[in-house]
Parts: structure tokens; C-alpha cells; sequence
């Protein structure tokens, strides 16, 4: 046991203090709260209400389906019933849930105070909340999106589907992603540069480890997926032909680009689930996970495996035999991780049943539901993932029994449980122990009614997304059986919204405690600010192994009792072994980033209804609130360096590579990477498809041209090293004008590559579409360098620019040398591909 | 799960547990089950000259179905319905005239998608003579529930006599005389159906809905939703969109006279 960093009796007042910072914001001001335990539980709760309005149209579905040629409803509503069902499930419910529980639990698992950009987070939560509701009541009005949550091209494509309903999916869920990519970056960020002291990666709970990896998941899958929706907003608004056969487009394009994303985003939703559920079992089994690091391998694992098995949901479009063979493999080895984790939490359970103190309350029942069903759900895959099998079981009941056995067996059955096991980390009262097992008898017994049947009616023959059904092919009776069972289901929902409303008290300072006698940080005793003094972690269950840590860490007797730089602060430590390197002021609430996410969801909603002239005017709201709130970023650096306790005095201000936002900046380069990825491989996709609408090398534009942008390019990475320089010399006229000099020339090289496009259509082909697709993304990426370019200028000239406070200059330098390093490989592609390949 | 509740739990505590059956145990299983789909696959897709070759052509929401001859030309055309020689070889070659559909009648075969610019080709035999219903196994908006077919499996030397009166046009000239109500029933179906669809020997030549020539000879009609006769051919023109909601064929307002002679004339396509 180590010495305590601040063993004397704290002044008093420190902890009003305290409670004064982190107070959440009163009256009409409480929208602008930014405090993770807040904003958690609104995000938590926003993704249920979402689950159950889900649920409600499920039910509806189930109705029309209870017998054979109902006409209870027709099929155009029927097809935006299962179209929303799905993606509300997938992008609303699922992703958002465990995103929100990672913003809830994280900072207190980890000991921080709060995220290290709590605006990010209160911004992704409004943007997403108004996004989803808008979108959710497209259905309403008859606006829903009908096209399958896979939204598949061509029946998506203006000509089969003229309306709105489309276009609310591709810019209603595209702009969601974007929203939860915002939440991945908090996250990764969060995990690995805001760990108590001492908490090194290998003592990191393993619902830590789970986030980290679906947020790294988020960031390289998501980005294809948003690349897909732009490309399809592209075709049906401008008639670019990315999946148009018939000028060179291909509709499996879109098919690759979706489940690229679209297979992770199911491990996406399913780790931190499993993540939830180490962290439960050991709890309830009183005993540490048996096997620790073979479950991180194992979530690792799935993840690396995960972006190797796209193709099996393609398994009947007609692709060569071996490559699926490849594909196969890859889906069969995905279950072996999988395997991994349940034997580790039937080892454990085993270990505590062997001291014989296995607890059995409700979340113990929801976590044995879990593992039964998703060890079927596991098997069924395994059995899909053989393509002469997937072949008969393909878009039939089969996969629809599957699908939910592996999501809702996954997810939705450790969400549940997890509602139970934290409550009492965010409510006043626990909830209802004898209502629980209402709620978790109803929903097993039926789930597996209304699921296990389909099994059968897959086989049977039956196709999904099937309005209607004829009789005499014996699906009638379990049908039937199957909407019975949904409604036990929603009974079970009922209960556990009644036992919500009786019992839910949010309080973080007068929680009902740590009642499951837990072993990691979040079950410290807490305030809104958090914990009153930041612990040393020596083990993964530092509770059990340190029983004096919560009375040390209220008394104030760990590092950073107070606050003493006057506003919110965490430590920052380094990524590996958790050394402490600086104390991050924080930000308070403000209006900026609930005003910007307002006005985010409404440019691109008012978009979608082609609503040009308010979609603009909210665009510019939303970047003058985005602009406002990065002008208050990047504070006045402090002369004193803060003495946090244990002889251990750091800055209060960082630039550079250890940096918060350096490492932000950092994981919104590898978002942009791969969202440029995708795009260079939909090039080559689209050549491979139809090589004959490519150029031969001589109609390819000149040689002259290539090499200007890459010399202009070159030369503004050139001047902005040398403003670089300049500024770290303290000259900021000379770093002012490399800094305009860079810009002119970046723009120069864009406009350029558009000129020397020339003649050629983005409509006429799938070839002008894609060289058009490229040099638009690198417009894109030049405008937003363009405006932190400016942005950093007005800085520079009010005086809050300069050779220390810097960390503005230091976002734009890495975004721009990543912009033209991006903008040389579109060149290269654009101008030499066609040539090598002519 | 149960086990680690009610077995003698020593065993299953350790992490011998997690390496034996999580990892060593599903690699064997999972190997042996690739290696059995990569020896099976070859047998699945063997390049044969097959002896029937028919064009699938998915439309929201129907099958045109084209017979083609020899040289790949289409010899006939009809809808919905294909008729096969039991024990021999077909190629169907899939194709797509709008958005994504997949052709699947499982008692036959596993199901392949239908897609625009593609050429998918699928090849079976039926092994028993059969009528064997598909569904359309791939989204397709609308009434996508409602665009089914029947495969008619039959004697080699049945099917022979069916394709050799299936390449005939309709037989027209011998009713007219003989049928009045045929008569005026072929009348209004040339001055109003025309423009989609086609009966063979007529001046009817419409693309965009399914051949008719042979019509009576079908099993079904909608795309394999309701049987084939009088009574309900004139349900179909006068509310089909209330039986198929959404399909593309506007609904008929005849009188019930006219809807008479019109399904009659349609039930004497043999």
C-alpha cells in the first residue's frame, strides 16, 4: 500500500467548491448540462424510448402477420414498418445505448471527472435526440423510408423511389453517424488519456476495454457507410451513376460499401454488450473474471476478424465460389472469440459457484437469458455462415430468427441487465427485485416464443419483409405463435417502464450505493463532480483489494481534492501506464453546442425536404454556434503549475502530441482515412465493373496538370511548415502571411483539378462520377482547412494566438498536412491510374 | 450454463476451461465443416452443356420468363410459370429489368439474386415430377410479398409437347366464327391491353407486362397469387389493386358484361 498523495485533514469548503463547478445549470439552462452523469442518463434514455417505439411498430408487424392474408395493413405501410423497425433498432437504439452507457459509466469506471470534451458529448446526444425524433416521425406523414434498413439501390435510387421517404433515411442516418463518430472520439480519448493514476491498460475494466474497441470499430466502419448514403444522396439528387448499371455503375457497390460497415456494426452493438457482462458476472459471482486477458484478445480479436466477413451477406449475388470460401472461413472464425468470452463467464460463475456464492438476482437472470440465447444465436450463424445452407436460409424467417437471437440475445438482454445492475449507481433506489423477474420471466419465455418458431418458418420457406403470406404451406400456426410471444415481450417492457417510473430517482450524490458490493471505481462514492479526490488503481478491482478506498477517496485524501484552478479539472495521463502528465481545465456549460446540434439536425432535416433557403440559414447557425464554442476552447494558459497531491506538481496547459486535442485531431484523421479509403476503393470498384467507360490514356487530361496540383499542394504544406516556424519564433505578421499564402495555394490545387477535369460529365458515367466524387471530397476537406485556416488567423490577430498558446494552430496543421496528403493521392489516382491502366 | 450451476464445478473453474472448449473445440469443428463446403462446392457449380436454358427476367412484381433456343435467342415467352424435363439439366439465367429480386423455390434449389448489369446463372435438375411454388426471396418495394411462380417438373416427354405448343401462337382465326362472346371479348382486350402486354398472332405486342399468348394454360395469375379461372381472371382486372396492392396494372372500369366476355376470351388461350 502506497503512501496516500494528501494524507492531511482537507480545508474547508473545498468540497462546496466542488459541488458549486460541477452544479448542474438551473431553469431554462438545464438543457445546456454537460455533466456525464446528466447527459448519460438523458442519452440512456433517449436510446430506450427509441427501443420502444421501435418495439411498437414490431408489434404492429406481428399483428398484420398473427394470420395468413390479413389485410390489417397494406404494404406500403407495412414496408416502412419493417424499414424503420430496423434502422431505428440498428442506428437509434442499438448504437446510441451502448454509446450512452459508455458516456454514463466511463469517466466514474475510469476515475476521471468527466470525459475529456463533455460538450462533444452533450452535442452528439442533441443532435442525435432531435435527429431521431424528427426522423422517427417521418412515419406519421407517410415520409418514412421503405426501402429495407439496407436501403439497397436500385429500388432506392430516384427512379423507384421518387418521394422524400429515402432521403429521410440517407440524411437523417447519415447525419446520425456522424453523431455517434463524435461520441467514438470522446471515448477513445477519454479511455486512454483520462485513467485514474496507476490504471494501466492491463488493470483497465473491462467494459473500458469493450468501448475502446467499439469506438476504434465506429471510427473505421461507420466512415463507409456515410461514404454509401453520400454517394446514393448523389445519384438520386444529380444523377451520378454510381449503381445506375447501365452507365457503369454497379448496385453491388453499395452492397460492399454497406456491409463493409454493416457486419462490424453488429459486433459494434454486441461488444460493449459483452463488455457490460464481464463486468456483471464477476460482480455477481463474487469471484474476478476468470481469463481477463483471453477476453481482451477476444474482443480484439472479434473486432479485427469482423471487418473480414462483409461478403456473407452477399453469399447469393452471384461472386465467385472461392472468394466466398474465403469469406466463410472468416465468418465461421468469428466464433471463436465469441467462445472465448462465454467459457470465461461460465468459468466464472463455475469459480463462484465453487465458493458457493453465485448471487442470483435480476441481472444474474438476464445475463443467463443472455447466454442461452446467444449461444443459439451463435450456432444458427454458424450454420448460415456455410454458404450451401446460407443459400436455402438466405433473406428468410431463418435469418429474421437468427438476427434476433444473436441482437437481442447480444444486446438487448445485457442492456437489460445492466439497467438493473446500475440503477443504483444513478438512481436514489435500486430497482424492484420482485418485479424483475416478472420482467425477465416475460421477456425469456417470450422472446423465445415469438422467435424460436421462426426458425421453422424460415425453413418452411417463408421470405422476410413479406407484407402478407399465403395459406396451406404450413406457416399459418407459427406465425400465430410468434405474435403471441411478441406481446409477452411487450409485456415484460411494460413492467420494467412501470418499475422505472416508481422507482427511478436520478441522484449521483445520494445514490442507493454500491449495493452489489462491486469491485471497480463507479461504485465510489460520488458527486456531480464525480469522485472529491482521484484514486491510485493497484489492482482491476481496486474496491476489493483496497478496503479503505472509498472512505480515502471522499475524504479527499487521493490526488486533486480540490479545484484548484478555479473551474473543472481531470488529470490526464499518459496512454499505457497511466502517468499522470496534466490537469485539463474543463469547460462549462454553455448554449453553444446545444444550439449547434439544434441546428445541425435542422440544416440536414430541412434538406431532406428540400427546404434549400431554411436549410441554409440553419447550416449557418450551426457553424456560427460551432464557432463560437471552438473560440472558447484552447484557454489562456496559466503561469502556476497545480500541485495535485503526493509531490506531484503539473502544467495546466498542453499543446503538442500529448495533448487532448492533439489526439482527437489524431482519431478524426483516421475517420477522414478511412472514409477516403472507401472512396478510392469505389474507383477501383467501379473500374473493375466496367473498365470500358475508363479513358484511354490518351483522353486523359495532361501530364501539366497533375503536376501543378502536386507542386501547389507541396508548396502549401511547405508554407504552412514555415508558419509553423514562425509562430514558434513569436512572429505572428510572418506566420499570418505563410498561413494565407498556404491557403491560396491549397485552393489553387483543387480549383485546379477541377479545370483540368474539363469536358467531362459527373453525370455521363460511372468513371466522371467517381473522378467528380474525389475532387469533391477534396473541396470539401480544402473549405474545412479554409476555415480553421481563418480561424486561427482571427485568433492570431486578438491576441490568442501565439508560441505557447498554440493547440488552435496545432488542429489546423495536422488537418492540413493530413488534407494534402489525401488531395496527392486523389492526384495520383485521378491522373495515373488511367494511364497505367489504359 | 447449466453446468456451471449444478456440475461438480472444480473443472469448470480454471481457465483450461476457456483455451479447451473455447478455442480448441471450435477450431476443429469449424475447420472440418470448411473443408467439407469447399470439397461439396465444385459438384454445385460443374460447367456442363445443359440441355434447357431459360432467361429469368424479374420485373416489380412478376417473372418474365423467356425460353431460349440454341443459338441464346429467345424461341417463346411466357410468365410465371416454368415448366421443366425432370432429370435433365436447365441453366436459368437471372436478370433483372428494375431493382433487386432473387429467384428461390426451395424444394429445388438455393435462392440467387437477380440484379441490374449482372448475368447470374443458376443451374438445376429436378429429380421428381412436381409443381413446386418460389417467392421472390429479395425486397423488391411494393407488394414484393406478392410475386410468386410455379415450377411445373414434368415427363421429359410431357414437357416436350408443352414447349412445342407453348412456340405456337395463339389460336385465334378458329374461335371467332364459333365464339361470339370470345369475339367481342378479343376486341376489347385489343383496344385496351395492347400497350403491355402480348399475345402471340394478334397485334397485341406490349413489353411492359407479362406475354399472354398461352394465358389459360397457367396455373396461376398476379405472379402466382390467386388460381387461374374465369371467375377470377375478371376479379383481377376490375380490383387488382385492391387483391395486389400497388402492382402496376391499372384497375379496369367494364361493366360486367364486358368483363364476362373479356375473361372468357382470355380463358380460350390455351
Amino acid at each position: 500500500m502506497t503512501a496516500l498523495p494528501n494524507p492531511g485533514v482537507r480545508p474547508e469548503g473545498e468540497v462546496d467548491e466542488l459541488r458549486r463547478l460541477w452544479r448542474r445549470p438551473q431553469g431554462l439552462r438545464a438543457v445546456t448540462v454537460i455533466n456525464n452523469n446528466y447527459v448519460g442518463v438523458l442519452y440512456v434514455g433517449a436510446a430506450f424510448l427509441f427501443f420502444v417505439l421501435a418495439g411498437i411498430l414490431a408489434l404492429v408487424m406481428r399483428v398484420q402477420l398473427a394470420v395468413p392474408e390479413n389485410d390489417f395493413i397494406g404494404p406500403a405501410l407495412y414496408n416502412q414498418l419493417f424499414t424503420m423497425h430496423g434502422t431505428v433498432m440498428m442506428f437509434l437504439f442499438a448504437v446510441p445505448a451502448v454509446e450512452a452507457m459508455g458516456i454514463l459509466l466511463l469517466p466514474n469506471m475510469l476515475g476521471a471527472r468527466d470525459l475529456p470534451f463533455p460538450r462533444l458529448s452533450a452535442y452528439a446526444f442533441w443532435a442525435y435526440l432531435v435527429g431521431g425524433l424528427v426522423f422517427f416521425a417521418s412515419i406519421f406523414v407517410g415520409w418514412a423510408p421503405d426501402g429495407g434498413w439496407f436501403m439497397n439501390p436500385p429500388l432506392t435510387t430516384e427512379t423507384y423511389s421518387p418521394g422524400y421517404n429515402a432521403d429521410f433515411w440517407l440524411l437523417g442516418i447519415g447525419f446520425i453517424e456522424i453523431s455517434a463518430i463524435a461520441g467514438a472520439i470522446e471515448i477513445i480519448v477519454g479511455i486512454l488519456r483520462t485513467r485514474s493514476p496507476g490504471m494501466t491498460l492491463g488493470r483497465m475494466p473491462v467494459f473500458a476495454w469493450a468501448m475502446l474497441v467499439f469506438a476504434l470499430m465506429i471510427v473505421f466502419a461507420f466512415p463507409a457507410v456515410i461514404l454509401a448514403t453520400a454517394l446514393l444522396e448523389l445519384e438520386r439528387a444529380f444523377h451520378w451513376p454510381f449503381f445506375a448499371a447501365h452507365l457503369g455503375g454497379d448496385p453491388l457497390l453499395w452492397q460492399h460499401l454497406f456491409w463493409f460497415f454493416g457486419h462490424p456494426e453488429v459486433y459494434i452493438i454486441f461488444l460493449p454488450a459483452a463488455g457490460m457482462v464481464s463486468m456483471i458476472v464477476p460482480t455477481m459471482a463474487r469471484t474476478p473474471l476468470v481469463g481477463y486477458r483471453f477476453v481482451v484478445l477476444a474482443l480484439v480479436g472479434t473486432a479485427f476478424l469482423s471487418f473480414g466477413l462483409w461478403v456473407h451477406h452477399m453469399f447469393t449475388t452471384g461472386i465467385p465460389q472461392l472468394s466466398l470460401s474465403f469469406f466463410q472461413a472468416a465468418s465461421t472464425a468469428v466464433a471463436i472469440p465469441s467462445g472465448i468470452q462465454v467459457f470465461a463467464w461460465i468459468a466464472t460463475f463455475a469459480r463462484g459457484r465453487a465458493t458457493g456464492r453465485v448471487r442470483i438476482a435480476t441481472p444474474t437472470l438476464f445475463i443467463l437469458g443472455f447466454l442461452f440465447i446467444f449461444v443459439l444465436g451463435g450456432l444458427t450463424g454458424v450454420m448460415v455462415a456455410v454458404i450451401p445452407f446460407d443459400w436455402q436460409a438466405h433473406d428468410s424467417y431463418f435469418i429474421v430468427a437468427h438476427l434476433h437471437y444473436v441482437l437481442v440475445g447480444g444486446m438487448v438482454f445485457p442492456l437489460f441487465a445492466a439497467f438493473y445492475y446500475w440503477m443504483p449507481y444513478t438512481s436514489r433506489h435500486a430497482l424492484s427485485e420482485r418485479l424483475g423477474r416478472w420482467v425477465f420471466g416475460l421477456m425469456f419465455v417470450g422472446f423465445n416464443i415469438t422467435f424460436f418458431p421462426m426458425h421453422f418458418t424460415g425453413l418452411a420457406g417463408m421470405p422476410r419483409r413479406v407484407y402478407t403470406y399465403a395459406a396451406g404451406y404450413g406457416w399459418e400456426s407459427l406465425n400465430f405463435v410468434s405474435t403471441v410471444g411478441a406481446f409477452m415481450i411487450a409485456a415484460g417492457v411494460l413492467i420494467f417502464i412501470i418499475d422505472v417510473a416508481r422507482r427511478f430517482r436520478m441522484s449521483a450524490e445520494d445514490n442507493a450505493g454500491n449495493v452489489w458490493h462491486a469491485g471497480t471505481l463507479e461504485w465510489l462514492p460520488n458527486g456531480n463532480y464525480s469522485n472529491r479526490s482521484i484514486p491510485v488503481v493497484t489492482s482491476r478491482e481496486p474496491l476489493w483489494d483496497q478496503p479503505d478506498l472509498a472512505r480515502d477517496v471522499e475524504a479527499g485524501h487521493y490526488y486533486l481534492p480540490g479545484a484548484p484552478t478555479g473551474g473543472r479539472e481531470t488529470i490526464v495521463t499518459s496512454p499505457l501506464d497511466a502517468r499522470p502528465e496534466f490537469v485539463l481545465r474543463m469547460p462549462m456549460p454553455g448554449w453553444a453546442p446545444v444550439v449547434a446540434a439544434w441546428f445541425t439536425a435542422g440544416f440536414f432535416l430541412l434538406l431532406t425536404v428540400k427546404l434549400v433557403v431554411p436549410a441554409f440559414i440553419s447550416g449557418v447557425v450551426a457553424v456560427g454556434a460551432l464557432l463560437h464554442w471552438g473560440w472558447s476552447l484552447d484557454p489562456e494558459p496559466l503561469d502556476e503549475p497545480v500541485d495535485i497531491g503526493g509531490g506531484i506538481v503539473l502544467p495546466s496547459y498542453m499543446s503538442g502530441p500529448r495533448s487532448q486535442a492533439w489526439w482527437a485531431i489524431g482519431v478524426l484523421i483516421l475517420v477522414s482515412g478511412s472514409l477516403y479509403g472507401c472512396a478510392v476503393f469505389s474507383y477501383l470498384y467501379l473500374w473493375t465493373v466496367s473498365p470500358e467507360v475508363w479513358p484511354a490514356p490518351a483522353q486523359v487530361a495532361g501530364i501539366g496538370y497533375p503536376l501543378a496540383e502536386a507542386a501547389l499542394l507541396v508548396a502549401s504544406s511547405l508554407a504552412l511548415g514555415l508558419a509553423n516556424r514562425q509562430l514558434g519564433a513569436g512572429r505572428r505578421r510572418a506566420m499570418a502571411l505563410a498561413v494565407v499564402a498556404g491557403l491560396v495555394l491549397l485552393v489553387a490545387a483543387v480549383g485546379l483539378e477541377f479545370f483540368a477535369q474539363g469536358e467531362l460529365s459527373p453525370s455521363a458515367s460511372s468513371y466522371g462520377a467517381a473522378v467528380y466524387l474525389l475532387a469533391s471530397i477534396a473541396g470539401f476537406f480544402t473549405l474545412v482547412v479554409l476555415v480553421m485556416g481563418l480561424f486561427a488567423l482571427a485568433r492570431a490577430a486578438t491576441g490568442k494566438l501565439g508560441p505557447v498558446r498554440r493547440v488552435t494552430f496545432d488542429n489546423m496543421r495536422l488537418f492540413w498536412h493530413y488534407t494534402v496528403g489525401q488531395s496527392l493521392v486523389g492526384v495520383a489516382l485521378v491522373h495515373g491510374f488511367p494511364r497505367f491502366a489504359g | 450454463t447449466a453446468l456451471a450451476f449444478f456440475a461438480p464445478p472444480r473443472w469448470l473453474a480454471g481457465k483450461g476451461l476457456i483455451i479447451g472448449a473455447g478455442i480448441v473445440f471450435p477450431v476443429i469443428t469449424l475447420a472440418a465443416l470448411l473443408i467439407y463446403t469447399l470439397l461439396a462446392a465444385p459438384r454445385l457449380s460443374a460447367v456442363e452443356p445443359a440441355d434447357v436454358t431459360i432467361e429469368v427476367v424479374g420485373h416489380q412484381w412478376w417473372w418474365r420468363v423467356n425460353y431460349l433456343d440454341a443459338r441464346g435467342e429467345v424461341d417463346f415467352a411466357t410468365a410465371n410459370e416454368i415448366h421443366l424435363p425432370v432429370g435433365r439439366t436447365v441453366e436459368l439465367r437471372l436478370r433483372s429489368a428494375d431493382v433487386l429480386h432473387s429467384f428461390w423455390v426451395p424444394s429445388l434449389a438455393g435462392k440467387l439474386d437477380l440484379i441490374p448489369g449482372k448475368d447470374n446463372r443458376l443451374r438445376l435438375a429436378a429429380t421428381e415430377a412436381a409443381v413446386l411454388r418460389g417467392q421472390c426471396a429479395e425486397y423488391c418495394g411494393g407488394p414484393h410479398a406478392q410475386m410468386a411462380l410455379f415450377v411445373v417438373a414434368e415427363a421429359p416427354e410431357r414437357f416436350e409437347a408443352w414447349r412445342a405448343a407453348q412456340r405456337q401462337p395463339a389460336a385465334i382465326a378458329a374461335e371467332d366464327a364459333a365464339d361470339s362472346e370470345a369475339a367481342s371479348g378479343r376486341r376489347l382486350f385489343l383496344s385496351h391491353c395492347t400497350t403491355c402486354h402480348t399475345v402471340r398472332g394478334t397485334r397485341a405486342e406490349g413489353e411492359l407486362g407479362p406475354d399472354l399468348t398461352h394465358f389459360a394454360s397457367r396455373l396461376s395469375l398476379g405472379a402466382g397469387i390467386l388460381p387461374n379461372n374465369r371467375a377470377t381472371v375478371a376479379g383481377w382486372i376490375a380490383g387488382n389493386q385492391h387483391l395486389k396492392p400497388d402492382n402496376l396494372m391499372p384497375e379496369f372500369r367494364f361493366d360486367s358484361g364486358e368483363l364476362r366476355t373479356l375473361a372468357h376470351w382470355l380463358e380460350t388461350l390455351e
